[in-house]
């Protein structure tokens, strides 16, 4: 649920990253905090396992500037991937505004990609949120595991298990490398915008 | 959530008047999902309340959930001590947070007193 400042003229916006283990999901957020640092006034909180890997969550403010006079700051997090981590899964996406689902490319994760874009659906029922109704962008990542020569999934597979009937925006990319990162953030920021003045309309 | 501008400025007189006025160095109202609706700095300027308010959310919930797990509805006391910093979460109702950092100079006892009053005025507020 985005928070409306009606003093300071301030909308915070929340979107998550979420995904299964390992894919990518934490290196989309560095790799948008290293190259948009003029709009992050803020370090990055990461709370992960001594092994590097996220126990929590990883978050910083997004500042997008002033848009129809309000200053929009999004808060972007991450959650935990690993399937342990449901609980604290749940708790990140408490009052979320719109998604970014980060699956893996490899061949050999398809099945992990398809169990948790099905957990994501759980989690937002259990806010009243409908995975179908949310602003959600699905981000096919590690495209660039072909040229290291791991067998990847084709687009066509990736959209038969994970958007046939969502049918949402999706784009390839390499969050290593950077490829499509930015792009995949600001279509998520322009849907999330776009749905929250809807429902100011309707209200 | 939306607030306008006269809830906020009582919310804002609120804290100042009944924290700030304590001796409380900084009190910051979020919501449950980590966003910022208002916060008062007397002390350190350089917190960055950002960060503050989403990991105060996220231990909150954390605490919640394993207050659960032991047969509990919640746990009344969040309070984390520092040699020179402390800080004291205050659930205020289902969607809002109170979190107030103060130093060694105040009891918790006497925060806690304070709080209650605050969480009253502030509920006589937002349902105004």
């Amino acid at each position: 649920m985005a928070f409306i400042n009606l003093k300071d003229k301030v909308i915070q916006a929340k979107i998550v990253y979420y995904g299964p283990g390992r894919c990518g999901k934490t290196t989309n957020l560095e790799y948008i905090y290293e190259k948009c640092r003029m709009q992050v006034n803020s370090e990055m909180v990461t709370v992960k396992t001594q092994g590097d890997r996220t126990l929590f969550f990883d978050f910083f403010p997004f500042d997008m500037g002033k848009i129809g006079g309000y200053d929009v700051k999004i808060q972007l997090y991450t959650v935990p991937g690993q399937v342990k981590y449901n609980s604290t899964r749940r708790l990140v996406l408490k009052g979320v505004d719109g998604v970014v689902f980060v699956a893996d490319s490899a061949v050999e994760r398809r099945n992990k990609n398809v169990l948790s874009l099905r957990n994501l659906e759980e989690n937002l029922t259990l806010y009243n949120k409908n995975i179908r109704e949310i602003p959600l962008v699905i981000q096919y990542n590690k495209r660039d595991l072909a040229k290291q020569g791991i067998e990847i999934l084709d687009i066509e597979t990736l959209e038969a298990d994970l958007n046939t009937e969502l049918k949402v925006p999706w784009f390839e990319a390499s969050a290593v490398e950077g490829d499509n990162v930015v792009v995949t953030l600001k279509k998520i920021i322009y849907d999330t915008m776009a749905s929250l003045e809807k429902q100011l309309k309707q209200e | 959530m939306i607030l306008g501008q006269k809830q906020l400025d009582k919310i804002h007189d609120t804290l100042t008047e009944n924290l700030i006025g304590s001796g409380v160095q900084s009190v910051m109202l979020i919501d449950t999902a980590g966003n910022v609706i208002a916060s008062i700095n007397s002390g350190n300027e350089s917190i960055d309340l950002y960060s503050l308010a989403a990991l105060a959310a996220a231990n909150f919930g954390a605490m919640s959930c394993m207050a659960r797990i032991v047969g509990e509805d919640e746990f009344s006391l969040l309070f984390h001590k520092g040699e020179k910093e402390n800080i004291y979460f205050c659930k205020v109702n289902e969607e809002l947070l109170l979190v107030n950092i103060f130093n060694n100079q105040i009891s918790l006892g006497f925060l806690r007193l304070k709080m209650s009053k605050v969480v009253d005025e502030l509920l006589s507020l937002l349902a105004a």
